[in-house]
């Protein structure tokens, strides 16, 4: 090829697009095609009699009006507002408390640390739920030994996943648990961005450790953790396989469902993929809401 | 403490030795914290049901045994085999980690080094994506496959990880595909190569981080799934180790954890050793491609 070529590879021509077709292709056919399925079988009476070859029927805005009139929805939505906003805070928290620590460690016990987190972070969720149900197990369970041991009080033969607000208390141990090492790192990197000559020309002029944090660190760390914020919203707001998993172990499903086991469970569980779409969609919405100030700032890094 | 030993202290670092030890508390608190469930699992893995069903637990493997990994990886009840899961599961995440870094690659090219009309839709596009919640779409991606007969197969899971993995993979690589300077492709053109041997032969040997970072989760994502793969491959013979997992609690009726612990173990065992090689570039693409800035 000649230098002319070079000169030619800004304009405007099908290279690009012969490399966008094989992964086009696949999040078209497995993404934006069904996002369209989702939202037209949301608009259509769909239950088992349609799964099963009768032609589905128009029905406007039924599906969403049964949803929205119906209590276990909103039920199940404010339990998922509770539990995520619980695990937010509590991942956030920690997550920046041990992300400041690792700083203030000397290597051994800062890789110490980074090995325990890497471990927790590693674990599947799957496996991560159904080990902790072991250990929160009623009869054998580690947990109720110890607490035994402890407290004094008997804990033998205590069910944690029986009862609604001892299983989710379980359910946020899991997901902080798992969710904790990654806000940890982030801030940690986040926090060796932040040049050292102002901390100590803060500190030579009389600031405190929290005052210097407070007012310098904070400040540089602001973006990363909105961002984390809202990632860990977004994530916690659509639990599933913990959940899920947890009520394997034992628990009362009905009690305990979270807005992404619910709609597993209208759809697959009683067949009602209308309603089930329904709230896919208004599930998706509120994803997208709760996304739009993270989507928004990486394009302004893009532009920057 | 003499201002000289101060200075050798990492910067950020409290000066008084009370503090640093109160802190190494804490730091070995998190550890236990963190570490012991995984330690737990292995623990009683590694115990005869027998010692794990006593009335005081047994902290360490004092009855040392493989017999719970033989007896899960030689399960011989019909439906709820783990060798088979595990085929199905190698299969699937190694189809996912090299699909995607290719076509990735291409795309990631297509994104960085070429102007044209529509990209900035694109990437609106990629980011809208990666924000759908897996649990709206599987009912339709169930029809959808359905339509194509290709539920219970390999590829039908494959490509619907492909399509979950796909967003983010192309959005990092872009990334580093940016980083890598465009004189370098031109300077290999000037030289006599094609533009396309300028993409594999420069910019392809540069790109191993980004490719072993995204690679890192686009493995992590399959091999941990759980949700398509329960939907998606029903038939027990194509089950995937999550899903064989949680069907083995099931069939035990959560009685035999010792075995359960070790079917665990193996599920988490590649994941763990894998963070544990790639931590260092994993964190830092993670949190270049997610959390960048």
């Amino acid at each position: 090829m000649s230098q002319t070529d070079v000169r030619l590879r800004r304009r405007r021509d099908l290279t690009p697009l012969f490399l966008l077709i094989p992964a086009g292709v696949v999040l078209l056919a497995l993404t934006a095609w069904p996002l369209i399925q989702l939202v037209v079988t949301s608009f259509l009476e769909f239950g088992r009699a349609q799964i099963f070859g009768a032609p589905p029927e128009f029905v406007g805005l039924d599906n969403y009006v049964d949803v929205l009139t119906d209590d276990e929805f909103w039920q199940v939505l404010g339990r998922s507002i509770a539990f995520c906003l619980v695990n937010v805070l509590l991942t956030m928290l920690l997550g920046i408390a041990i992300g400041v620590l690792m700083t203030k460690l000397g290597k051994g016990f800062k890789l110490l640390v980074s090995v325990g987190l890497l471990l927790a972070w590693a674990m599947p969720p799957v496996t991560a739920s159904v080990v902790w149900g072991w250990m929160f197990d009623t009869d054998r369970g580690v947990v109720n030994y110890l607490l035994t041991q402890i407290t004094g009080v008997d804990f033998e033969g205590h069910s944690w996943l029986i009862n609604p607000v001892s299983f989710f208390f379980v359910a946020t141990l899991i997901v902080t648990w798992q969710a904790i090492p990654f806000v940890a790192f982030t801030v940690f990197a986040g926090l060796t961005q932040v040049p050292p000559e102002v901390l100590e020309a803060a500190e030579i002029d009389g600031a405190t450790g929290w005052q210097r944090f407070r007012m310098i660190v904070l400040p540089y760390l602001r973006g990363v953790l909105v961002i984390l914020l809202v990632l860990q919203i977004i994530w916690d707001m659509r639990v599933f396989s913990q959940i899920y998993a947890l009520q394997t172990v034992g628990g009362i499903a009905a009690e305990t469902n979270t807005i992404g086991v619910y709609i597993f469970k209208v759809s697959i569980g009683s067949g009602d993929l209308g309603a089930g779409g329904a709230i896919s969609v208004l599930l998706v919405i509120l994803m997208l809401g709760l996304s739009g100030y993270y989507i928004r700032s990486l394009l302004r890094q893009e532009e920057s | 403490m003499s201002r000289g030993s101060t200075r050798e202290l990492a910067p950020g670092r409290p000066r008084s030795a009370v503090v640093r030890g109160l802190l190494n508390v804490v730091a070995v608190i998190v550890f236990v914290a963190s570490a012991f469930p995984v330690y737990w699992m292995v623990n009683s893995a590694l115990l005869p049901n027998r010692a794990i069903r006593e009335q005081v637990p047994h902290f360490f493997p004092d009855q040392f045994t493989l017999d719970n990994f033989v007896k899960v990886v030689t399960q011989p009840s019909g439906t709820i085999e783990f060798l088979p899961a595990l085929t199905t599961s190698l299969i699937v995440t190694l189809s996912t980690v090299l699909l995607a870094a290719v076509l990735a690659f291409f795309a990631a090219l297509a994104l960085s080094r070429f102007r044209f009309r529509s990209k900035k839709t694109l990437i609106v596009a990629l980011l809208v994506a990666q924000m759908i919640p897996a649990e709206a779409m599987i009912v339709s991606i169930f029809r959808v496959l359905d339509g194509w007969q290709l539920l219970n197969t390999i590829l039908g899971l494959t490509l619907v990880y492909l399509a979950v993995v796909l967003p983010f993979t192309i959005w990092t690589l872009r990334g580093f595909v940016a980083g890598i300077p465009v004189e370098l492709e031109e300077a290999a053109m000037v030289d006599g190569c094609s533009r396309f041997g300028a993409f594999f032969r420069v910019t392809l040997p540069l790109l191993w981080p980004g490719l072993t970072a995204t690679g890192v989760f686009a493995f992590i994502q399959a091999w941990n799934e759980f949700l398509f793969a329960l939907v998606i491959m029903q038939k027990p013979e194509v089950r995937t180790l999550p899903v064989w997992l949680r069907a083995f609690v099931q069939a035990t009726q959560a009685t035999d954890w010792a075995a359960i612990m070790a079917g665990s173990t193996l599920i988490a065992i590649p994941v763990i050793v894998f963070f544990l090689i790639v931590q260092g570039r994993m964190v830092g693409g993670m949190a270049a491609g997610a959390v960048k800035g």
